[in-house]
């Protein structure tokens, strides 16, 4: 069984991960375009190892005001996967779906947040099951969580969950669609290190 | 108006008036601000998680309550503050996300501020004011000049403790 140490990764490892998060994001993009009926575009992951201070760096810096979607897994897979949105972003696509034209800088009522967490739900179930598919693993995901707060606040929550067994955070993440048409975000998965060697074992390395 | 100092997760630093000290979008960790009134010197750690002998790998003391407090006082006390004389300020430990509390996993915001209670406590520190659980995220500053701590949340009007 290959051992993942954090430090210190190879290239075949991290190209397995990334490859995870293409296939994984590509579902849930799928999934996204054709619930919102818009053409959605995805980039090439990113697979990183972050340490604490600099991962809300990636969502635009610790006080950026974010909608995060989150859910805990479990099964043969631990760890959570985020759905994280800028909050412009999170209004438009819940105008697409609900057939609206609310303020892009309104609050959110709970229809919408409600709206937000099935979105978050389709989606990252469509990432899941495809990843489920691809290591032959069982993955249970927990129900959608939402938040609509601080990055840095928001990232405390995975972060702590890496804090039990060291000072980085290895994720797999996905940027999609494009800033003009207000439906973009980023897929998020951190599973915990002794998933990650499930999941690199269950493909054979 | 003096520099603000920075302080990120599972980090800590010291600072004296009229410098402030920051930490920018607490959730579940707990920042905790030691200071000395009459020295006007200030330390801020942004704990992580409760307890480090539960962890194997804990050689970062500022990630936990009980290390991180310990630390935070030998350097505001090599910074000039009086041991006798501190103080303590702490804000943080929300839940962010609605769980409905059987996932131990996701209660560790409380859980952190019950820990950096707990140590306080012991080391017979006055928890002068605080702001902590909740289900919002907090950026925080200190001010050593005036002993306030200013709290800064999405959607609400800044407040001081």
């Amino acid at each position: 069984m290959a051992e993942l140490k954090l430090d210190s990764m190879d290239g075949v490892q991290y190209d397995v991960l990334r490859e995870i998060g293409n296939i994984g994001a590509g579902n849930a993009t799928t999934a996204l375009a054709s619930m919102l009926q818009v053409k959605v575009d995805m980039k090439v992951p990113k697979v990183a190892l972050l340490d604490f201070q600099a991962l809300p760096e990636i969502l635009g810096g610790a006080e950026n005001i974010i909608v995060g979607i989150l859910l805990t897994l479990s099964g043969s897979i631990d760890g959570m996967m985020m759905f994280v949105m800028e909050r412009d972003a999170a209004h438009s696509m819940v105008n697409m779906l609900m057939g609206q034209d609310v303020p892009l800088d309104a609050e959110f009522s709970e229809m919408e947040a409600s709206a937000l967490q099935e979105i978050g739900n389709i989606i990252t179930g469509a990432y899941l099951s495809s990843l489920s598919d691809l290591t032959k693993m069982y993955i249970n995901s927990s129900i959608p969580y939402i938040a609509i707060d601080m990055a840095g606040a928001i990232l405390s929550v995975p972060a702590i969950e890496f804090g039990k067994i060291g000072d980085k955070a290895l994720l797999i993440q996905t940027e999609f669609g494009e800033k003009a048409t207000q439906v973009n975000g980023f897929f998020i998965l951190i599973p915990t290190l002794k998933s990650y060697n499930s999941i690199l074992t269950s493909l054979g390395l | 108006m003096g520099n603000m100092v920075k302080v990120g997760m599972a980090d800590m630093n010291c600072c004296h008036a009229p410098d402030a000290i920051t930490t920018l979008g607490l959730g579940s960790c707990v920042g905790v601000v030691l200071y000395d009134s009459n020295k006007k010197i200030a330390g801020l750690v942004h704990v992580m998680l409760p307890d480090s002998k539960k962890i194997n790998n804990n050689e970062n003391k500022a990630k936990f309550a009980d290390t991180g407090i310990d630390e935070m006082i030998r350097q505001v006390v090599a910074a000039g503050a009086s041991r006798m004389s501190l103080k303590a300020k702490i804000a943080g430990g929300a839940q962010m996300f609605a769980f409905n509390c059987e996932n131990e996993m996701l209660r560790v915001g409380a859980r952190n501020v019950e820990a950096v209670k707990a140590k306080l406590f012991s080391l017979r520190i006055p928890i002068v004011a605080e702001d902590t659980g909740k289900s919002y995220g907090r950026t925080i500053e200190f001010y050593p000049e005036t002993d306030e701590l200013l709290i800064k949340a999405v959607g609400k009007a800044v407040y001081k403790i």
